[in-house]
């Protein structure tokens, strides 16, 4: 059952984000469904970082006058308000990063670094390169054995193939919540208890899901929770690493520097407390500022509202394109706001092409999977990803262009 | 016309859907295979070169894009007969001037992994291969 209204008023958002009125190609409206690469941004967080720069920009933590004060508490706030977001005890759980392959690339040097040989880690077939090769990297390094989950031929974690995986012998199980390019949603809270059960950590990479869905870390209990401000709305260049208070201070820091110490001396130095102790050098302050805005300006909408705004649109879409018989997609039916599909006969790359010339931006490629295109035994995808401020009107002119791709190369 | 109708002009999916020198030399003398990982565009182009270092005759197996792969198609047609001297003066411009469609710096790679296929089964012919009188000898 496809509803024709959403629950969120789209026109009214579409006014804050002033990229949707660009046009492209000379004359063609913009339709932007590569959303799953990056978000836009409103004009609530350019605005506020415009503000930062033009008002309190200064270095934080140890400037005695009042700008840095200001920045101070503006980027402290920013972690208070990510904590916030995702249910988090405190700000101490928040560290800010560049983004969520930074993010886990800090676990998969900090969380192996005491591991002995044969410990295993356990991944996915599904996961992004972010959360694939740095796993692999140290495993060999630390000569630390990888396992990968199965995927059904839905496009859902294999049931068997998690249980067979995680083992005693398992210290970390690292995850995507929701797939770039199978739009599957996880169940990581299930999967947690299993990891804990044999005494793994749950790493979630929710660079997918913590934009478009209420992401509660208490209620998932994973250990370690990364993602992306660029994805949600907020500015490139900043990223957030969640973890439990007393995991994180057991760990070694990732990056030595300034603002990561307490006390240095020529002979030691001890780490200053959570989460600086992770933030090493000068930080991101305007980023995190814009990020502030982005998690108010989603918090007004309401990540419920978000996230069936986007089941609606995947539903929409999916169904008309089911109705194709010359396009296949691929992944399950419940699903985030990520549909990737094929033309019979045409490369993604030309379908992106051609879609492009009509002002549709999607996407075309591996999407950084490259391991999963080989077990869908693709070279390629095209990707159309959706957001808030997508319309079912998008869809329908996207469906039409489809049938263009069709013209041009006579499928 | 439209700019993506100049792209995807008759000729281009004409050597998309039919490529021209398609398929396998069992006893070429040179065989190279280069890939796209980006793209998953993927090339083998197998020559049989003659004593005289010409190309008595050239096959292309892939699978890709309609850029890369009408333009590996052409390409066969543009060097078949020609001699290994003539191949090695080409340069990235031929192949576009050939292609003659708008390649825009995205799909420059795709329009190009025929000349680099190519290019790089001459060098190997030339550096590890090349005996005057032997033949098929890889």
């Amino acid at each position: 059952m496809v509803q024709t209204k959403t629950v969120l008023n789209t026109e009214q958002i579409r006014k804050d984000f002033p990229i949707l009125s660009r046009k492209i190609h000379k004359n063609k409206q913009l339709i932007y469904f590569d959303s799953a690469a990056t978000s836009q941004k409103p004009k609530q967080v350019i605005d506020a970082m415009d503000f930062y720069y033009k008002n309190y920009n200064a270095n934080i933590h140890r400037s005695i006058h009042q700008l840095g004060e200001e920045a101070t508490a503006k980027y402290e706030e920013a972690h208070e308000k990510v904590a916030e977001f995702i249910n988090a005890d405190s700000y101490e759980n928040i560290i800010f990063t560049k983004n969520t392959t930074e993010s886990l690339n800090l676990l998969a040097y900090s969380l192996t670094a005491n591991l002995k040989k044969g410990d295993e880690i356990v991944i996915s077939q599904m996961e992004h390169h972010s959360n694939f090769v740095p796993w692999q990297q140290l495993a060999e390094q630390r000569r630390l054995k990888l396992g990968f989950i199965k995927i059904d031929g839905k496009g859902n974690l294999d049931k068997k193939s998690i249980n067979e995986n995680i083992t005693k012998k398992t210290k970390i199980v690292s995850l995507t919540h929701a797939s770039n390019v199978l739009g599957t949603i996880n169940p990581i809270k299930e999967i947690a208890k299993i990891a804990h059960e044999n005494g793994a950590v749950m790493v979630v990479d929710g660079a997918q899901s913590v934009p478009h869905m209420p992401v509660d870390v208490r209620q998932l209990d994973a250990d370690f929770l990364a993602f992306s401000g660029h994805k949600m709305l907020g500015p490139t260049g900043i990223g957030v690493l969640y973890g439990k208070k007393e995991l994180l201070e057991e760990m070694q820091p990732f990056l030595y520097g300034g603002e990561m110490i307490n006390e240095v001396t020529f002979k030691y130095t001890t780490f200053n407390q959570l989460p600086w102790k992770f933030e090493a050098g000068t930080m991101n302050i305007a980023e995190a500022v814009g990020l502030s805005a982005a998690i108010d300006y989603l918090k007004k909408i309401e990540m419920e509202n978000i996230r069936n705004h986007d089941k609606e649109l995947a539903d929409y879409a999916m169904a008309k394109l089911k109705e194709i018989s010359w396009i296949t997609t691929y992944g399950p039916k419940e699903r985030g706001a990520v549909i990737s599909f094929n033309v019979r006969g045409v490369h993604a790359h030309d379908v992106a092409q051609i879609l492009d010339s009509e002002g549709i931006a999607v996407r075309a490629g591996h999407h950084c999977c490259m391991p999963l295109m080989g077990v869908l035994k693709v070279p390629a995808t095209a990707r159309a990803s959706f957001y808030l401020y997508n319309t079912e009107k998008e869809i329908d002119n996207f469906i039409g262009a489809l049938y263009k791709v069709k013209k041009i190369f006579g499928v | 016309m439209e700019e993506i109708d100049q792209i995807y002009q008759e000729n281009i999916l004409d050597h998309y859907k039919n490529p021209r020198n398609f398929g396998k030399i069992m006893n070429a003398t040179v065989h190279h295979h280069e890939k796209n990982p980006l793209c998953g565009d993927e090339l083998d182009v197998y020559f049989l070169i003659d004593d005289d270092q010409n190309i008595a005759d050239v096959k292309i197996y892939g699978h890709g894009c309609a850029i890369s792969q009408s333009s590996a198609s052409m390409l066969t047609d543009k060097v078949k007969g020609k001699s290994i001297d003539e191949i090695k003066k080409l340069k990235k411009d031929d192949i576009l001037e050939m292609l003659g469609i708008p390649i825009s710096a995205a799909r420059l790679k795709c329009a190009l992994l025929s000349f680099d296929t190519f290019k790089n089964a001459i060098t190997i012919f030339e550096k590890y291969i090349k005996e005057p009188g032997v033949k098929g000898k890889r």
